[in-house]
């Protein structure tokens, strides 16, 4: 082996905090940071009737323009399909690529390691190719490649391999909290000293397998979704793209930081949350304590809030137990929908544009809360200062939960 | 020497392969019929409504999982799962519907289809709140679970319970990912010293891929080198014969784990 191998038998660092020392994120309110950003500001919704091909039914979508027309350079024909052109769509903006490719002739190719957080993967390249398979033999067309798109592997391989990164690759499947665990992953990485960075990532894209797969939950609205609203009637799907590079805390790259994570199991149910929220309570209060921030600390929070039934009120007896009613909180899924596996980031990614432009949104589409619902949900967005710390929730089907705390580090 | 990880429990399943137990006959003294049936799941931990639910896979994995637990309780021990397939039967059921006349799913299809559905009906058969996670990394699943594994055991007394689990693909995915048979193995993790371990292992993560060594056996290296779980062999071929020995695995289709085990009597 020509490389030396990496010293695990001692702790070098502590995991929490880690720095986020870049980031860019791509969903339905437009490319690159500036697009979301003003979306929030602005309150601007990005979804719209459901216009994907193949869908028989009335709901409201949050679709990335531009997918269609994008294409994979050469090299990367196999990897062709809709969520690897999201990813890559999204690595192209804000400058990310390029300052990956700086980080890796600084730190080298096999010191930056890869996350991603999936659920979809590229299996709307299947959902096509069965939909053309011989009819005589069954086979699936012969320019189908399993691994480079419907494994759910393949956008983390796409990834690493479009950044040119040598460190250890991973995809953390966990559905709707898979790109929030993403970071606990990276940390743990990072403590042991695998690598000096790690790229976290969250990549969802739209598909029939869940449109249609909520559909039959019916857990999906026909409008847009109305988080936290007494008349809320399910998610709007949306796809999105979200990445970040962390390192261990370091003052001197950067101010954004995740201060801190929890995990949970619901140990419930499949696809309902815990009614009293009880796994969520569990992920938040294991992420206030490895951050060791007092719950009085926190400043906001991003939702989960699904604007499903079950979801909002379940979300908010959690929140109520850990950190007391009356906190102030909001949901983004009105302006991007629920974006699934890429949701964990997106409220992450959220949170670092809110700690860095001092304000929060607002909860799109949502006129009367839900009066059981004891968070102070904001409606507008609002300028926020201070703004420290923000709560960022993420759960899923098979009761998994995950909570971050995302930071900005002020010199004292 | 605590740094140390102990292996303190194993389950399996795999063709002709009913548990652990069996498996280590057959890795000390050959034997293997790769034609034989991979026993089906039972799922005894999972309330009846819930197992009948469950798919075959899901079953696989809560088998060999409830199996390295052995006599410790399932609901204080954190878990890990790992699958390059994962749902690959369901996901083919519902390419079909999808793909027919009426694209209408079933809702307990549509939740079952997802890579953590193992993970998921885990924590509701052994009632474990505690974290869990779902990981994929194609055919180094195996190894790129071992070490997260192993980076999870933080505290003294921790234990973590890996499975890694995959199946073959229904035709016509199987023409694009070949695999012979079904494979799921399970180890239960310490840092505890008194716990009672079968092997004990010191590690390191290597940034560069190194080629494992094929078994000795062509059935059994077949099945390591078409079933993802399977890759777990050479490192239970080890355990089995209570060598002392260094065994390799891939992990994340780029480097690799060097694990050095030694046995515990």
């Amino acid at each position: 082996m020509k490389s030396k191998g990496s010293k695990r038998s001692k702790p070098l660092r502590s995991m929490w905090p880690l720095s986020v020392v870049d980031y860019t994120l791509t969903n339905a309110l437009g490319l690159g940071r500036a697009a979301t950003q003003e979306g929030f500001l602005n309150h601007r919704s990005g979804l719209k009737p459901c216009d994907f091909e193949g869908v028989n039914f009335v709901t409201t979508i949050g679709r990335v323009d531009g997918i269609e027309q994008h294409a994979l350079p050469e090299a990367f024909k196999a990897y062709d399909g809709r969520n690897n052109r999201l990813a890559h769509l999204a690595l192209l903006q804000d400058g990310f690529m390029s300052r990956v490719a700086a980080l890796r002739q600084s730190l080298g190719a096999h010191r930056i390691g890869v996350i991603l957080g999936t659920s979809t993967s590229g299996i709307l390249e299947s959902e096509r190719a069965y939909t053309q398979r011989d009819p005589i033999s069954g086979a699936l067309p012969a320019d189908f490649h399993y691994r480079e798109t419907q494994n759910t592997f393949a956008t983390a391989d796409f990834i690493r391999r479009i950044l040119q990164l040598e460190g250890p690759a991973l995809t953390v499947s966990t559905a709707c909290s898979s790109s929030a665990k993403v970071f606990v992953n990276a940390a743990r990485w990072l403590e042991a000293n695998l690598c000096d960075a790690v790229v976290v990532a969250g990549v969802d894209s739209l598909c029939l397998t869940t449109l249609f797969g909520f559909h039959s939950l019916d857990l999906l609205s026909e409008e847009p979704s109305r988080p936290c609203a007494i008349d809320r009637a399910g998610i709007s799907i949306g796809e999105a793209a979200g990445f970040a590079v962390v390192t261990p805390f370091n003052p001197k790259v950067g101010r954004l930081t995740v201060l801190g994570a929890g995990e949970s199991s619901d140990a419930h149910h499949m696809s309902s949350p815990h009614p009293e929220g009880l796994g969520a309570a569990m992920a938040m209060t294991g992420c206030l304590k490895t951050a060791k921030v007092d719950p009085k600390e926190v400043d906001f929070i991003l939702l989960h809030g699904t604007a499903t039934r079950t979801n909002d009120p379940a979300e908010d007896r959690a929140i109520c137990q850990v950190l007391g009613e009356g906190n102030h909180a909001a949901s983004i899924k009105g302006h991007i929908g629920h974006t699934l596996g890429a949701a964990g980031i997106m409220n992450a990614l959220t949170a670092c544009i809110a700690l860095e432009g001092g304000f929060t949104p607002g909860t799109l589409h949502t006129e009367t809360i839900d009066p059981s619902i004891r968070s102070q949900v904001a409606l507008k967005p609002n300028i926020h200062e201070p703004l420290r710390t923000i709560l960022s929730n993420a759960f899923g089907f098979g009761g998994s939960n995950a909570c971050l705390l995302m930071g900005l580090h002020h010199d004292s | 020497m605590t740094a140390d990880i102990h292996i303190i429990g194993i389950g399996l399943r795999g063709p002709g392969l009913l548990n652990w137990p069996t498996a280590r006959e057959i890795l000390l003294h050959g034997g293997f019929e790769s034609l034989r049936e991979t026993p089906p799941g039972v799922a005894r931990l999972l309330p009846p409504t819930e197992r009948r639910r469950a798919t075959t896979v899901t079953r696989l994995a809560l088998d060999v999982a409830e199996e390295a637990l052995g006599h410790y309780d399932p609901s204080k021990v954190s878990s890990l799962f790992t699958s390059s397939g994962g749902e690959v039967g369901i996901v083919h059921e519902i390419f079909n519907t999808l793909s027919g006349p009426d694209r209408r799913l079933s809702p307990t299809a549509f939740h079952n289809s997802v890579h953590n559905a193992a993970a998921g009906y885990w924590s509701i058969a052994s009632g474990c709140r505690m974290p869990t996670d779902s990981l994929c990394a194609y055919d180094d699943s195996f190894g790129s679970g071992l070490l997260e594994g192993l980076l999870r055991l933080q505290e003294p007394q921790d234990r973590i319970l890996l499975v890694a689990y995959d199946v073959p693909a229904p035709y016509p995915i199987s023409a694009h990912r070949s695999m012979t048979s079904a494979f799921a193995v399970s180890l239960l993790l310490s840092k505890d010293p008194k716990d009672q371990a079968m092997a004990s292992i010191n590690w390191r993560y290597l940034p560069n891929s190194a080629p494992a060594l094929p078994l000795k056996d062509p059935a059994l290296e077949a099945l390591r080198s078409t079933n993802p779980a399977a890759r777990a062999l050479p490192l239970l071929e080890v355990i089995a014969k209570k060598q002392a020995h260094t065994v390799v695995v891939g992990v994340g289709m780029q480097g690799s784990l060097s694990l050095e085990v030694r046995p515990c009597y």
